[in-house]
């Protein structure tokens, strides 16, 4: 299965944060082929463990990517029917009206997003966004088939498949962070064909979305010489500051700052440069909003890097990614562990 | 019937750019009438000489749909728009397009939350500060596929679900399309001209020279109108409700119905004991208005299947409503002539 092909699965199958296990088991068997030995945990993150097949005392690498997406959640349903619904994740209101969404009840419906027709709005409501709270999901069926099949509390999540655009772009929605899990998926098919010492842990991270609680937990569980962060970047687009945003064709961003281990993030710079891999560079003056932030101070501090993936639109269901990055940075990684010769920790130190 | 709806609602065919859907509508109905014009403006009207008499009836539905022309190419590859039709901006965001005669993808994107100040996203965001990202890196390369003046449509598949219901664009108004399509099945005693026409969701201007060069006794309009029975909107103010059948117009903005046209649709639907309702807002305006004073004076009157969600790419229709319309057109086409 090529990259894409994955992608284009991973997005359309639903794991809203604390609800990852129909994502976890398709990862599960995504990665099979790859690793020595694939498992889960309760909290549905997902390890792959692959063994480099040069002796020695090579690391304990960690990668993660989270495989969680943001979506909404059933909060009441009226009289008629309606679906009213609040967020799982940070979900912009304003995308929402006429969205299409799949209601995972005992069955699964599909629905839209409606509100009251703009005629019969006061002037003043047409500058404004609607808000969540005014906001419900028609699923064309009577109140009381509705209340049979859905019940507070079940999941809500967007119908949008992935479509390729110009060049070699591709959009829908939760390409973040199922990107990430194709970067590591790329990855242990780059190491199929190198020579490496040691054994890799790449982790599907459950719940980053509300406070990447999958990577305290698996980075705990693994205890890992190395971290690899692997998630997504603003995208450049006109309406948003080009000092917040990353070229879509410039390869995958590298992050820089506090939460980066400094020499590890240097040898991860070189090795691109000797493979002229490009990259950008990522400024995170404070914690960044990925699992690094949490892989750093587990258990007694874990040297950590973060890679990075330009995405415009992130959070709506129109997520853009250019393929290339998620080659590029998958390559990128993979050389990276393999460079990892005798007397690799002394990149860990200061 | 449910593929058809499928054909003519995922066809392209904004005001102005009715090419698509006008082919699509060529094809069906040519096997059913007995000659099919297109007229100067671009509306399709379909002729069926009548079994005895000379009287002429008009049934017209618009092809048209709502949707978007491009009007700039920016130095980064992304294209600026302007609406065709009346679109409401706030629905714009996270939505896909097809842009031009090769149905380019492309998205109508908006910076992500991270990136926006709180005040920002109570904010509706407006035409004027939005673009469509095809992917090209820049101008050049958007120019390969793209050129302003290309109108774009609302990338929406047509999705039958719920308790009968379907989800498209455009059901404004290829539900009345496909009534007049099912109308063309039959004989009748009079001439029937089913008018398929252009640029009503830009001022209905397709309905004006069609009107004027057929002269019909009678005009009949199907359209798709909207429904506001959601919630937020008091009962009183539900123009039309899902389910509940056909909507009769009184009158709208653009035109008072004719009263004896609207008493013999009522008496139709009663005779045949099809539901039915009376639109209960005034707001709005359709063909109507332009036929009945196109040509020294036309009686007309309004069917409409009630639609939620109108001029969106994700608008609601119920399908006992679509059927109940055709059947109560059908009725009214027995027995119109002797009005």
């Amino acid at each position: 299965m090529d990259a894409k092909q994955f992608l284009g699965q991973l997005i359309d199958v639903p794991g809203v944060s604390g609800y990852e296990d129909k994502v976890s088991k398709l990862i599960m068997k995504a990665f099979e082929p790859y690793c020595n030995e694939v498992y889960r945990d309760a909290f549905y993150n997902v390890y792959g463990k692959k063994l480099g097949s040069k002796s020695g005392h090579g690391p304990k690498v960690m990668l993660a990517a989270h495989l969680d997406e943001i979506g909404l959640m059933v909060k009441d349903i009226d009289d008629k029917g309606f679906i009213s619904f609040t967020n799982i994740g940070g979900v912009d209101q304003r995308i929402l009206l006429s969205q299409e969404v799949y209601v995972h009840g005992k069955e699964k419906l599909f629905g839209v997003i409606g509100a009251k027709p703009p005629h019969l709005q006061e002037r003043k409501e047409a500058q404004k966004a609607v808000p969540m709270k005014e906001l419900a999901i028609d699923v064309g069926l009577p109140a009381a088939k509705v209340k049979e099949l859905v019940s507070i509390g079940d999941l809500i999540t967007f119908k949008s498949p992935l479509v390729e655009l110009e060049g070699t772009n591709v959009c829908g929605k939760s390409i973040d962070d199922r990107a990430g899990v194709v970067v590591m998926y790329e990855t242990m098919k780059e190491l199929e064909k190198l020579v490496f010492s040691g054994e890799v842990y790449f982790v599907a991270t459950a719940q980053e979305e509300v406070g990447t609680r999958g990577a305290i937990i698996s980075t705990n569980k693994i205890n890992p010489d190395i971290g690899i962060a692997i998630d997504v970047t603003h995208g450049d687009t006109p309406d948003a500051p080009k000092s917040d945003t990353h070229a879509m064709d410039k390869g995958p961003a590298i992050g820089v700052g506090p939460n980066m281990h400094p020499k590890l993030t240097k040898k991860l710079m070189d090795v691109a440069k000797e493979n002229r891999i490009d990259y950008q560079v990522e400024v995170a003056p404070g914690l960044t909003g990925t699992d690094a932030r949490s892989m750093q101070v587990s258990r007694e501090g874990v040297p950590t890097v973060l890679i990075e993936l330009p995405l415009r639109y992130m959070h709506t269901t129109v997520e853009t990614l250019n393929m290339e990055n998620v080659k590029k940075a998958a390559k990128l990684i993979a050389l990276f562990i393999a460079s990892m010769e005798e007397g690799w920790e002394e990149c860990l130190t200061y | 019937m449910s593929d058809l709806l499928r054909r003519l609602t995922e066809a392209r065919g904004v005001s102005g750019n009715e090419d698509e859907v006008r082919q699509l509508i060529i094809e069906e109905v040519t096997p059913l009438a007995d000659e099919v014009r297109v007229d100067r403006m671009g509306s399709v009207i379909a002729y069926k000489k009548g079994t005895r008499s000379n009287k002429k009836v008009m049934l017209c539905a618009h092809m048209d749909e709502v949707g978007f022309i491009i009007t700039r190419i920016d130095d980064n590859g992304m294209l600026k728009f302007a609406t065709v039709g009346s679109i409401d901006p706030r629905i714009l965001p996270s939505k896909r397009v097809r842009i031009g005669d090769k149905a380019i993808p492309g998205v109508l994107g908006i910076k992500a939350i991270h990136l926006q100040e709180p005040a920002e996203r109570e904010r509706a965001v407006k035409v004027s500060q939005m673009y469509i990202d095809i992917g090209a890196k820049n101008k050049e390369e958007a120019e390969k596929l793209v050129k302003p003046g290309d109108y774009a449509v609302f990338d929406s598949e047509c999705v039958y679900f719920g308790d009968n219901k379907v989800k498209s664009k455009a059901l404004d108004d290829r539900v009345g399309c496909l009534t007049l399509i099912e109308a063309l099945k039959s004989s009748y005693p009079f001439d029937l001209y089913a008018c398929f026409t252009v640029q009503e969701e830009v001022g209905l201007r397709g309905a004006k020279v069609a009107g004027y060069s057929i002269q019909p006794d009678m005009a009949l309009v199907v359209e798709g109108t909207t429904c506001s029975d959601v919630p937020g909107v008091d009962p009183h103010k539900h123009s039309t409700r899902m389910g509940e059948g056909p909507a009769i117009s009184i009158a709208d903005l653009a035109s008072y119905s004719n009263k004896k046209l609207v008493s013999f649709l009522i008496q139709c639907a009663k005779n045949a004991n099809i539901p039915f309702q009376i639109k209960e807002s005034i707001s709005g305006g359709n063909d109507a208005g332009e036929i009945q004073r196109a040509a020294g004076g036309i009686m007309t009157a309004v069917v409409s299947v009630p639609c939620r969600y109108i001029h969106s790419p994700s608008s609601v229709a119920d399908l006992d409503d679509i059927n109940n319309t055709i059947k109560l057109v059908q009725e009214f086409l027995k027995g119109c002539e002797a009005i």
